[in-house]
């Protein structure tokens, strides 16, 4: 990734900004713990790991993307809510995996992002937002295949709350970029 | 008050321009490729990208490639277990229910939609090409 003069600004303004996504946590141990009630069904820890690689590298994106120094104020603000809520995912789909005795699938390092999402050839604030709006979109189709796989329907339930965020952020990224919505319903497939 | 003539002149002025229409839409139309990258982009791209592995593997020379082949990504058992190389008829069948398929692999997809499975495949096809343009 080509890093600007303005990094170290950038990074600090980040790194005071992530402590807010660390207080949203709690938000959601609700939702974890009514899925973490039901029996978990060996199949569905497959599924539940899958997303939890999604969740990995959607953080790593907006990690690396906040710390660039590609982004405006403005944005970096919006990226930050984004990753908070991609790290209260993950939280969540590893307490489930955990809670069934599985070892929760581990992210891979900012390296391996960087080159496995390009993100080296980020250029532009507009460069950050097109590649998030790909992963977004492509996020939220992933989480409905996902969801028909399930058997539990609790787990269902969460996976379907966490697709509707993926869907939020991908429509407020859309709208930033001045991109029209698809006229064709079933945005992210059926 | 319009006369019959014209009514039919109408009629027949206005099948002539439809005639036009859908000629031109034809013409026009869009390469099942291109069709297929924007589908590919929304339904595969959350975790795979045509360069680089991600999530599942990457989708670059996929057509004609041996089944869990590529050699820095870490397929599941299940995967490893299937033989042969992916076709467009093995792909049709992976799309439209990868569970079924190899079971217990990583990747949760099932698309009913078979004209959406061949313009996936169109664009898989396209970037399979032996000097990779696409």
């Amino acid at each position: 990734m080509e890093f600007h003069p303005g990094l170290h600004l950038a990074r600090r303004n980040f790194l005071a900004h992530a402590g807010l996504a660390a207080l949203g946590a709690g938000a959601s141990t609700l939702v974890v713990a009514r899925a973490s009630a039901a029996a978990i069904q060996p199949g569905d820890i497959g599924v539940i790991q899958t997303a939890l690689a999604l969740e990995h590298e959607g953080i790593a994106a907006y990690q690396i993307a906040g710390k660039s120094g590609l982004l405006s104020p403005k944005t970096l603000k919006l990226a930050l809510v984004f990753l908070g809520h991609h790290q209260m995912h993950r939280d969540s789909l590893a307490k489930l995996v955990a809670d069934a005795g599985g070892k929760p699938v581990e992210p891979r390092t900012d390296a391996q992002y960087t080159a496995d999402l390009q993100l080296g050839a980020l250029r532009t604030e507009s460069d950050v937002v097109a590649l998030a709006t790909r992963l977004e979109r492509g996020a939220a189709s992933a989480y409905i295949g996902q969801i028909a796989a399930l058997s539990e329907p609790r787990i269902a339930q969460l996976f379907a709350g966490i697709c509707a965020d993926e869907a939020a952020h991908w429509t407020t990224l859309n709208n930033a970029a001045g991109t029209p919505i698809p006229t064709a319903a079933y945005l992210f497939g059926r | 008050m319009v006369s019959l003539q014209a009514r039919q002149a109408w009629i027949v002025v206005s099948a002539c321009l439809l005639g036009v229409a859908f000629g031109m839409g034809s013409a026009s139309a869009v390469d099942p490729a291109t069709e297929g990258r924007d589908l590919y982009q929304n339904q595969c791209g959350g975790c795979h990208s045509v360069e680089t592995n991600r999530i599942g593997p990457r989708h670059k020379g996929v057509v004609g490639r041996r089944i869990a082949s590529v050699p820095d990504y870490d397929y599941s058992p299940a995967l490893k277990r299937l033989s042969g190389t992916w076709t467009p008829a093995r792909l049709d069948l992976w799309l439209s229910g990868t569970q079924k398929m190899a079971p217990g692999s990583r990747m949760y997809l099932a698309l009913d939609d078979a004209a959406q499975r061949q313009l996936i495949i169109a664009y898989l096809k396209s970037v399979s090409a032996p000097d990779g343009s696409k």
